[in-house]
């Protein structure tokens, strides 16, 4: 079992956004998160990735097998794509970048100025940014934006090997990936109940 | 940790990396100063230790809203804090290529700038020294402040009012180990002060920036 996340609320910026979540991710499974915009989805991986903290529940995971991808790509503009995606690699202590190169045909690219390239193949850097980590557990927020139906289909492809080699996804999507046996959440029943009026403690966190 | 170091540094010295920055403010603070003071040579060599200990400071300050900023933005830092290093060695590694960028050109260009500030022959060994052991403060509290300020959009202003008191006893030692050295005097005691307080800000800021970058990531 890769993940177990039990009875979690999450908040942001002091408003309770999901309340009582559970559901469990096991080795070579991937599970969609579905949900209206603004329902929480973003905060409920970036509360499972650590990068905040629950309100109340747990989340069984093991902190070291997880690699976050948000809505912002993490490239920077003057450097070229081989060297974000080797700094990628040396962070989480891996050298060898070429299996993430072929993944998203990025090969061609290598030597251009990441400033350079086309929103959707900034993403493609951004998705190839994961295979290069070695990580097992990905956590994925809206991995397909500005990607076009070919690019789609690459990062299909991507996640099933990697559910092939035993690894497992979290992704927050609101298209169709075309995967095979993937477990659909629909987050919008667990949407927390307005604070009750009049109390002045909400008001304060 | 050297990866992020290695690619810190060159992103500095790539367009719009702001190395060099740092440097020509502290030139041009310092050719401006003789225009403004006059032609007294004698003066301006007794204000030099502090003219150069404040044109440090300053040039340090221009380039502290780029630590985190631009990783903030392009969301390098959430990242980098799901990454497999401690965000204390991450502060660290950033604080330490800020001042490598900043800190250590300025270091070699003072005594040329001296020159310029007529600094007294006796002066320059105590000066360099002091801006040996004062800079690494300055790197590793501007850190903190950039930290701090990461989540506002044009926090710098702010980032400077935050920061400069906390620069104050730094530039104190720093410029009073510079000053006496030229009068001749012993300046043990303000170096000892000066590296002390180095010493117990690189040991004890980089957990306060860390915190503060956390609670800033939520």
């Amino acid at each position: 079992m890769m993940i177990n996340v039990t009875n979690l609320t999450i908040a942001r910026g002091g408003i309770k956004l999901l309340e009582g979540v559970s559901f469990t991710l096991a080795a070579g499974k991937a599970l969609v998160l579905r949900g209206p915009n603004g329902i929480g989805k973003t905060t409920l991986l970036r509360t499972i990735a650590g990068l905040q903290n629950p309100v109340s529940g747990q989340i069984e995971a093991d902190r070291e097998s997880m690699v976050y991808a948000g809505h912002a790509d993490g490239i920077k503009p003057t450097l070229s794509v081989i060297e974000n995606l080797k700094f990628w690699a040396q962070v989480f202590g891996n050298k060898d970048i070429s299996k993430a190169l072929d993944a998203f045909e990025i090969a061609p690219l290598v030597h251009q100025p990441a400033g350079e390239l086309s929103a959707g193949q900034k993403r493609r850097l951004g998705l190839a940014r994961l295979l290069v980590t070695g990580r097992p557990l990905w956590i994925l927020d809206e991995p397909t934006v500005s990607l076009d139906a070919a690019a789609v289909g690459m990062f299909a492809d991507a996640v099933r090997a990697h559910l092939e080699q035993g690894g497992a996804a979290l992704i927050a999507t609101h298209i169709d990936l075309g995967l095979d046996g993937v477990d659909q959440l629909d987050v919008a029943p667990y949407r927390a109940k307005a604070p009750e009026p009049g109390d002045f403690d909400e008001a304060f966190i | 940790m050297i990866a992020l170091l290695q690619r810190d540094m060159r992103l500095a010295m790539r367009a719009g990396g702001g190395f060099g920055l740092g440097l020509s403010f502290f030139l041009i603070v310092v050719v401006l100063v003789p225009f403004g003071v006059g032609p007294q040579s004698a003066l301006l060599g007794k204000i030099a230790p502090g003219i150069l200990w404040l044109g440090a400071l300053l040039a340090c300050l221009l380039s502290l809203d780029r630590i985190f900023a631009l990783d903030w933005e392009d969301g390098s830092l959430d990242l980098l804090a799901t990454a497999p290093l401690p965000m204390e060695a991450i502060v660290s590694v950033k604080a330490l290529a800020h001042w490598l960028t900043t800190g250590l050109p300025l270091i070699l260009a003072a005594p040329l700038f001296g020159l310029l500030l007529n600094l007294p022959e006796a002066g320059y060994k105590p000066l360099i020294l002091s801006l040996i052991l004062g800079t690494p403060a300055l790197s590793v509290i501007g850190t903190f402040g950039a930290a701090l300020t990461v989540s506002l959009k044009r926090g710098g202003l702010l980032l400077s009012l935050l920061v400069l008191p906390l620069y104050v006893p730094t530039l104190i030692f720093g410029a009073e180990m510079a000053r006496r050295g030229i009068a001749g005097q012993v300046a043990t005691t303000p170096m000892l002060m000066l590296a002390g307080i180095t010493c117990g800000v690189i040991a004890l800021m980089p957990f306060a920036s860390a915190a503060v970058l956390r609670v800033n990531l939520r």
